[in-house]
């Protein structure tokens, strides 16, 4: 009979903090820029200059430790991690080895059964990102852009606690809600503003020694991860089964091949020679700060659960979905907040707004129209100035580019038409070019009436009040 | 000499410090780190035990700066000095294997 | 008398009340430079037209009275390892040969504020490693008195420019001797303020929790007036201090009364010169003449700073060195296959002999397995160090000694044997890895003619003890001539 195997996970995530400027440095962190426009002699490692720490930075690195159930360390310090590499442009990367920020905290998941699991954290730490090499297939070169060196990353670091892809998707996410909730970052793989190593290990069941792990980079997706877990998963396996050896070594997982490989050279020796950064001071983490960032501290997933039941009285599942990102529960709390109809707001999100991001494969964080923008367009309907087949095609154009919909609708002729006289023409018109359908209607063929009020609607091209529509047609019939 | 470096370890260090030396400056580089680490082996005369390190000499703690943007596009200032340059970017041998 | 033999703050004087022109005072030293500079060597670079420009914008400004500082207009020359925007900044090494800064140290600002005319940036040991600046890749430095002899180092460029009348002041920095060492062999007046006073920033960084910018100049209240001008609390540096009482020249009092003076009995043992001691003694029994309460006493580990002082600086030094990687700036080798091997090329052509030791060094006691036996342990006698001080300054004032164990060696007799050469810097050491500040000063010439220096060192941010001391020594001395009016 085989044996039976379990998998061992830790997992080393980076989470890219929002903040404005850089660790170190007052360069903005913005996405997108040309190449190299947000350094300075700072982070690009110019001789002479000096690191000074963004107090930001500290403070999303205790708020996540403390949300995480965190110790926080009261006497830190940053540490200098020594590799040479061009994308690190002093070739020591300031971090945290002695001292983290953060140590023993723990968050709890639901697993694959059911039941609730704590997945330890061993430890957060402050460090700052790498620029990004790009690779030149014409010069066969590779070029150095440092817009991102120096943006600020926690690095939280699991124990190995999870035992299945499950697992670490689900711990995953429950970081990710958190962090989001805490606007310490947005979190999304895809952009790499949240990374994940994992470590894994193999062991027969029931084994209590762990066995020899192995490190994989290069995870840029839920699936991708679960892939690369599965597929290493397997690959100790057959290395044990065959009697080999497993190495302990850093992977890369190449997710359209399938399969990893190991990042070795004989140039990287691995040692990095840590000692504290003599250039910065240490940091000493005081009661009175500990109250103001707990102070801070948004209300999380939960207690808005709670409160949302309790003042808009929507239904749950409704409460699930809005509170499963930050950002739509931002967007439904403060368009309620401009149109006191949580019901309507509830149901736009759950609508319309769910369909679109199936539809379109967008994630709930992407989400780009305003609450401004959607308590206007409850508004025109509430106000019959549209209809409600109207208000989801502007809905559309607003979830693609948060158009202003009274201008839209103003723009593009959109608004119900309410002139009676006007209808009653087109109606008439209706009816004596369908007789069929009106006899249908005199025999009983309460269906066919249905078919009248479509063919007004579209002869209206969509702007008429059906209840209208429905009320003169009876009329006339 | 109560330090003696063997090649492995002067190998090794100029890995780390990314050094290449000659045969000749390798034997040398072994004599001269073998003194130096004899002489430093003169800490261990004292006892240490107790003592807390010390990185930094007075008490500063603290020192942060307000997450405030500062910086300008001076990228033609920052690329000036580069050996190799293309496209705004530093240029350097290719690193992906 | 010749504008050379001035001051900076006499020549600032003069011409602040018009009797001449910062133009003036730059062009005499620019023809003395033009005299004297293919001898000694004191510069790696020299920018006449911008000191020029400097010069004269800095006379309408005085004239106009907006500069009114006492030193505006007076020509500065600045240690290659501060940077200046657009001027060539190269650490006297092969690696920054061609590196011109996009930006200026604060230090250098803060000088330019108070209305310096800058000449140029002076010779010193590579990366600022070494005593005798013979390591810079590009000369050595002689020293003025005797063009057999060295400057010293690190910052000898600097001590001899000044020493030369090649400039009338300059900066220094110090990381375990550099400023106090070389004022010593050339003569001059230099100090090294507690750590964090200066800031750092645009500072090449050899052991950044050591290094500190500071004067060089022909006398004390010089010393106080460019101290006054570079101290600045900048939120660019994490590790400076900010400093309340900064009037430095309010020190300048010729009054030690009941000043407690300790000197260090473990400062006179075995490798100090007999005339250096007898001149250093001297010294000591005129402070006493002066009302100061002079005793000996057990400093305790002076033999332990060297190599605390070797492992902690190696290690750091190690680390802020890996820059220099031909990728940014600077020096990139010519030939080479693949990335690592640019890596090693570029650093093995680029960097001298002394700086690949250290390098060596300082990645061996940090890496795996030996950072706890050597980095971790030098941190400990570190604060071993600091605390045999701060017990000291409980019972003295100012601690007294000598600057260097010898006058200036011969030129060519120091790198042979570098464990001999680090030994020369026992006295200046230890108050690097303790922060403090200290002050060298002529004391005396031995018999071939070239100076000794006077060390006081006194408790953290208390310069204005040091420099009322050193203030009341040099009036009761009597003057003391640059090298460029006895033998240049």
């Amino acid at each position: 009979m085989a044996k039976e195997y379990e998998t061992v996970i830790g997992l080393e995530v980076h989470v890219e903090l929002a903040t404005k400027t850089k660790i170190f440095c007052g360069c903005a962190t913005e996405f997108g820029g040309e190449p190299n426009t947000h350094t300075c002699p700072v982070c690009t490692g110019m001789p002479g200059s000096l690191p000074v720490l963004n107090k930001q930075v500290l403070e999303y690195a205790i708020a996540v430790g403390l949300a995480t159930n965190c110790d926080i360390t009261r006497y830190g310090k940053f540490d200098r991690k020594n590799y040479f590499y061009p994308d690190n442009p002093q070739n020591y990367q300031i971090s945290q080895l002695y001292l983290p920020i953060c140590r023993n905290g723990g968050v709890e998941i639901e697993t694959k059964e059911g039941g609730k699991k704590i997945v330890g954290i061993h430890e957060i730490h402050m460090e700052e990102d790498a620029g990004k090499l790009i690779h030149d297939e014409w010069e066969d070169c590779s070029l150095v852009d440092y817009n991102r060196s120096g943006v600020p990353l926690i690095e939280i670091v699991s124990e190995p606690d999870m035992r299945s892809a499950e697992e670490v998707i689900a711990y995953l996410e429950k970081l990710r809600l958190i962090i989001q909730y805490l606007g310490a970052s947005d979190c999304k793989l895809q952009e790499g503003s949240m990374r994940a190593d994992v470590n894994l290990s193999v062991r027969e069941a029931g084994a209590e020694a762990f066995g020899t792990r192995t490190e994989m980079k290069n995870l840029n997706s839920f699936k991708a991860i679960t892939r690369a877990i599965e597929g290493e998963r397997e690959r100790q396996i057959d290395l044990i089964e065959e009697g080999k050896e497993v190495v302990q070594e850093t992977r890369r997982w190449d997710d359209t091949k399938g399969e990893s490989y190991a990042m070795r050279s004989k140039e990287d020796a691995q040692d990095y020679r840590y000692f504290p950064d003599p250039d910065l001071v240490p940091i000493v983490v005081s009661d009175e700060m500990l109250d103001e960032i707990r102070a801070k501290q948004p209300e999380f997933r939960t207690e808005k659960m709670l409160r949302y039941k309790e003042e808009y009285g929507i239904p749950d599942y409704d409460i699930e979905i809005i509170t499963g990102t930050k950002h739509m529960a931002d967007i439904f709390e403060e368009t309620v907040a401009i149109c006191n109809q949580p019901k309507k707001v509830s149901n736009w999100l759950m609508g319309e707004t769910m369909r679109l991001i199936k539809e379109k494969e967008v994630d709930a964080e992407d989400l780009r129209f305003s609450p401004e923008n959607l308590a206007r367009l409850i508004a025109l309907v509430d106000t019959n100035v549209i209809n409600g087949s109207v208000a989801k095609e502007v809905f559309e154009v607003m979830f693609d580019s948060d158009i202003d919909p009274e201008k839209y609708v103003e723009e593009h002729g959109l608004k119900t038409v309410n002139d009676e006289g006007a209808l009653r023409k087109t109606i008439e018109d209706v009816i004596a070019n369908n007789p069929q359908s009106v006899e249908d209607y005199h025999n009983g063929k309460e269906k066919a009436i249905g078919f009248l009020v479509g063919q007004t609607m579209k002869a209206m091209k969509g702007k008429a009040d059906p209840g209208m529509v429905n009320k003169i047609l009876k009329e006339l019939l | 000499m109560a330090n003696i470096i063997s090649d492995e370890t002067i190998d090794y260090v100029s890995i780390l410090a990314k050094l290449e030396l000659s045969d000749e400056e390798k034997e040398q580089a072994k004599k001269d780190m073998g003194r130096m680490l004899d002489y430093i082996d003169k800490l261990g005369e004292l006892d240490t035990d107790d003592v807390e390190p010390m990185s930094h000499v007075f008490p500063i703690q603290n020192v942060f700066r307000e997450d405030i943007v500062s910086n300008s596009d001076t990228r033609e200032e920052l690329l000036s000095n580069a050996p190799e340059q293309k496209d705004g970017m530093f240029m350097v041998p290719r690193t992906f294997e | 008398m010749s504008l050379l033999d001035m001051t900076a703050v006499e020549l600032a004087a003069a011409i602040k009340d018009g009797k001449t022109t910062a133009v003036a005072a730059l062009n005499e030293v620019l023809a003395q430079i033009d005299a004297k500079e293919d001898t000694y060597h004191c510069y790696v670079t020299i920018d006449k037209d911008a000191a020029l420009k400097q010069a004269e914008s800095v006379q309408a400004e005085i004239e106009a009275g907006k500069l009114t500082g006492p030193l505006a207009g007076v020509p500065v020359a600045i240690k290659d390892n501060m940077c200046i925007k657009g001027m060539l900044t190269t650490c006297s090494s092969k690696i920054l040969e061609n590196f011109i800064p996009t930006y200026s140290a604060e230090a250098v600002i803060n000088l330019q504020k108070a209305g310096a005319v800058i000449i140029g940036k002076t010779n010193m040991d590579e990366f600022a490693m070494g005593s005798t600046t013979e390591t810079s890749a590009f000369g050595v430095t002689r020293n003025p008195w005797n063009p057999e002899h060295v400057p010293g180092g690190s910052s000898g460029g600097s001590a001899a420019a000044v020493a030369a009348g090649e400039c009338f002041y300059a900066l220094g920095s110090d990381t375990g001797g550099s400023i106090r060492q070389p004022a010593s062999f050339c003569g001059v007046v230099g100090m090294k303020p507690t750590y964090g006073l200066v800031s750092r920033y645009g500072l090449i960084a050899y052991g950044s929790s050591l290094d500190q910018i500071g004067p060089m100049a022909k006398d004390v209240t010089d010393c106080a007036a460019i101290l006054n001008a570079i101290t600045s609390h900048d939120e660019k540096d994490s590790t400076s201090v900010s400093c309340q009482d900064a009037d430095f020249m309010e020190a300048l009092n010729d009054d030690v009364k009941g000043m407690r003076i300790g000197i260090p009995n473990d400062y006179f043992g075995e490798g100090l010169d007999g005339e250096v001691k007898e001149a250093i003694l001297r010294a000591s029994k005129v402070l006493e003449e002066k009302g100061a309460i002079v005793e000996q006493f057990d400093l305790s580990l002076v033999d332990y700073a060297i190599p605390t002082y070797y492992t902690i600086a190696a290690a750091e030094a190690s680390s802020n060195l890996e820059r220099f990687d031909g990728i940014k700036y600077g020096y990139r080798t010519q030939d080479f296959k693949g990335l690592h091997n640019m890596y090693k090329k570029t650093r093995s052509e680029g960097f001298g002999e002394e700086v690949k030791r250290r390098i060596m060094l300082g990645s061996f006691v940090l890496s795996s397995g030996y950072y706890d036996a050597y980095y971790l342990k030098a941190l400990k006698v570190k604060a071993l160090i600091k605390k045999a001080f701060d017990e000291a300054f409980e019972k003295y004032d100012i601690i007294l000694g000598p600057v260097a164990p010898t006058t200036a060696p011969k030129l060519g007799s120091s790198l042979a044997d570098p464990i001999k050469m680090y030994l020369g810097d026992i006295y200046t050491i230890a108050v690097n890895l303790a922060g403090l500040p200290g002050i060298s000063l002529p004391c005396g010439k031995d018999k071939a003619g070239l100076p000794i220096g006077l060390q006081l060192i006194g408790n953290c941010f208390e310069e204005k003890k040091l420099i009322r001391a050193a203030y009341t020594y040099e009036k009761a001395r009597g003057e003391f001539p640059m090298a460029v009016k006895e033998v240049c």
